[in-house]
């Protein structure tokens, strides 16, 4: 539409590489309902659960006298009628309440509070390391099929896939307990003579490695299709024919088109990060909201489930939200749609 | 002094009326680029794709060479065999001169820096050709700072501008992506960007195809403009003779992958030699008629399977003058007159 005598004068029309504010809005409106909407099924799925509260709260649990339980349960809202408790309910969320763990005595944000960086620093360090690990292996897979390095790569990547990581996870534990060279339970050592942040870096070794392998597996089976999807593609034939060397070609040209499908994944599973790995968690002993989790489901811990239900999605809602408004900004093809 | 001592096609012989292929008419050796006996197969799933089957063709700095023919007659994949930019499943063999050294013998590290440096291509289909990712300022500042590694990041910048307003696009448009300009516009940057390196041979496949007619005529006349001003060798692969004519100081036309007639353009167009040259001119095709792309008016029949060619003229089931010795010998490239030559049995005999 624009003929080239018409480009002159036209400096303002300077293409923005940032998403427009009204696209801006939209997505952050957007989250903002599906916030809400989290807020009211958190309720109402809780609320239907079979079980009663009150005897998993009471100090003595299911053999506490009928009048104390009566009591609790007048206290804890439980014989409000379901709008006022609904009412309620929001009420205290919008002002950051999240009520009082069952099992735990201490107010539930705390309690996720204390949890979160653990689970933060586990599951977000062995997803940075997993992504770059992945798409670097991927892509180098897929560039070489057939390749010595693609077979070793592809049969590692789908066996690891495939395999569920408390396996991993209880493998490498008997295994490398017995040379007793990394800890396999929690997150420090009172002992230990080492400084704290390498006394924590210490104890990620383990459940780091089983994560990350794991992801590394999905990343690199990703990456390497990608690649292989661009390939063929004209563009990498004149990125060849400028005289560049073939490395270069893949690094500059084929991966960065290459990417779209891994970052993706990348901030879909950063919103999991919350979540923590439940599994590896428990099987390392953890302290983070997986294991955390875990426990709450054992009680159950209505009020506790029901808070890191609400973190959990808050955290998927809130990394997509920050995709979709990352992902114009790293990619001109998105901004194009 | 070639022909068919090199022809590993044993068994087939030059007709009656013998081959000479007339000799660069450049003087002593100076050609930029010597094609001799090119041939290209490609493995399809076992079965061998003879695409290119023994092109000889020559070119002299300043000159401008129209290579014509059918969809599928092996224009892009002679392009493509220049530059040694063919897939893996392409076997290329004969020679190809560059100033001198064989393309298909060098190291891939002569070949890197011979390529965009000393020949470039504008390739079939811009819309595609660029990195839809990066910025079409950062491609051709890559090639730049490729062959030139000493030029500074600011010295690429302001050439990418003065390369870009060269083909007529603001130079402001360095920054934006391929998917922000026009069809007309990428064509334009990849000629900006073939012009990057300043090369001594462009190879433009098709570079008006799919392009408006307004646009078609633009980005010719821009071509023809920088070959005039530059003095580089260019070969302008199109299907369409018209365009060619009015370009090239020579046309070869192509079919089947061989040459089946070259001489100057205009002369093709008046009174071709050869029965196919011939049907392509009084199909007299309008510039940007997509349907005289597949099939020139007056033409009937379509081109072989490659992979079904025997021996004889590749033209003869659809030649309206065809005769018995057509399918009995390999007809190769004969003189007609001092500035032509054509494969046909009618040629080069007397009547
Ligand atoms: N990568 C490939 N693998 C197998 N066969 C191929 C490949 N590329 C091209 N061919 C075949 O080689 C022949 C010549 O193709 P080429 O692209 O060189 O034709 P062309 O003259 O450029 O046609 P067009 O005018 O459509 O661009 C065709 O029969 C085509 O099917
Ligand atoms: S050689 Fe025969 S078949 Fe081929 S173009 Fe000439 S007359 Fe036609
Ligand atoms: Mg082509």
């Amino acid at each position: 539409m624009t003929g080239p005598s018409s480009g002159a004068g036209a400096v303002t029309r300077r293409p923005s590489r940032l998403p427009s504010p009204l696209f801006v809005l939209r997505k952050c409106g957007a989250a903002l309902l599906m916030l809400a909407f989290v807020v009211v099924v958190n309720f109402f799925l809780f609320r239907v659960l079979p079980g009663d509260p009150a005897k998993v709260f009471a100090p003595r649990g299911r053999n506490a006298d009928p009048e104390a339980l009566r009591e609790l349960r007048e206290r804890l809202g439980l014989n409000d009628h379901w709008t006022v408790a609904f009412g309620k309910y929001v009420k205290s969320v919008l002002s950051g309440d999240l009520g009082v763990s069952f099992s735990q005595h201490a107010k539930v944000t705390d309690v996720i509070m204390d949890r979160l960086w653990p689970t933060v620093l586990l599951s977000g360090t062995a997803l940075v390391i997993a992504a770059v690990l992945g798409v670097w292996l991927g892509a180098r897979a897929g560039w070489r099929r057939g390749s010595r390095f693609d077979k070793l790569s592809s049969n590692a990547a789908v066996t690891f896939y495939s395999m569920p990581e408390w396996l991993l996870g209880l493998v490498l534990l008997v295994f490398l307990n017995r040379y007793g060279i990394f800890p396999t339970r929690g997150m420090n050592d009172p002992r230990s003579t080492l400084p704290a942040w390498l006394d924590v870096l210490w104890h990620m070794v383990l459940p780091v490695t089983v994560l990350a392998v794991v992801y590394v597996a999905e990343y690199s089976l990703i990456m390497r299709s990608s690649i292989l999807d661009e390939r063929r593609a004209d563009y990498l034939t004149t990125a060849r024919a400028k005289g560049l060397r073939d490395d270069l070609v893949m690094r500059r040209h084929a991966m960065p088109n290459a990417l779209l499908p891994s970052m993706t994944l990348f901030f879909l599973s950063m919103g999991f990060v919350v979540a923590g790995a439940i599994t590896v968690e428990t099987v390392f002993s953890w302290p983070g909201l997986g294991r955390l989790t875990y426990d709450a489901l054992r009680g159950p811990d209505i009020p506790l489930l029901q808070g890191l239900f609400l973190v959990f999605s808050a955290g998927v809602i809130i990394m997509n939200l920050v995709a979709d408004l990352l992902m114009p900004v790293l990619d001109p093809r998105v901004r194009a749609a | 002094m070639n022909g068919e001592q090199r022809d590993p096609q044993a068994g087939t012989v030059d007709g009656p009326g013998a081959a000479r292929v007339p000799r660069p008419r450049t003087a002593g050796g100076t050609g930029l680029l010597q094609i001799r006996d090119l041939r290209v197969s490609y493995r399809d799933r076992g079965v061998p794709l003879p695409a290119v089957r023994g092109v000889d063709l020559t070119l002299a700095a300043g000159e401008t060479l129209g290579l014509a023919g059918e969809s599928g007659c092996g224009k892009s994949t002679l392009a493509g065999a220049l530059l040694r930019l063919l897939p893996g499943n392409a076997e290329v063999s004969g020679e190809i001169l560059l100033n001198g050294s064989d393309v298909l013998k060098m190291s891939w590290g002569r070949l890197r820096a011979v390529r965009w440096n000393e020949a470039s291509i504008v390739f079939q289909g811009a819309m595609h050709a660029l990195n839809p990712v990066r910025s079409i300022g950062r491609q051709i500042a890559e090639a730049i700072v490729l062959h030139a590694p000493k030029s500074s990041a600011a010295t690429a910048r302001k050439q990418v501008g003065e390369l870009l307003e060269q083909v007529g696009v603001p130079a402001w448009r360095a920054e934006s992506y391929p998917h922000e300009l026009s069809g007309g516009q990428k064509q334009r940057v990849m000629i900006a960007m073939a012009l990057a390196c300043s090369p001594q041979l462009i190879i433009a496949d098709e570079p008006t195809t799919a392009l408006d007619v307004m646009v078609q005529a633009q980005v010719l006349t821009l071509l023809k403009q920088l070959v005039q001003e530059r003095g580089v060798g260019l070969i302008l692969i199109s299907h369409d003779l018209s365009v060619l004519a009015s370009t090239c100081d020579r046309v070869a036309v192509m079919y089947a992958g061989r040459i089946v007639e070259q001489g100057p353009g205009h002369r093709l167009f008046a009174d071709a030699a050869h029965p196919y040259a011939q049907a392509l001119a009084a199909a007299f095709p309008v510039i940007g008629d997509m349907a005289s792309r597949r099939a020139p008016r007056g033409l009937p029949g379509d081109p072989p399977d490659p992979r079904e060619l025997g021996g004889g003229c590749a033209f003869a089931p659809r030649c309206p003058v065809a005769v018995a010795e057509c399918v009995e010998y390999d007809i190769r490239l004969r003189t007609v007159d001092t500035e032509r030559s054509a494969a046909c049995v009618h040629v080069g005999v007397p009547a």
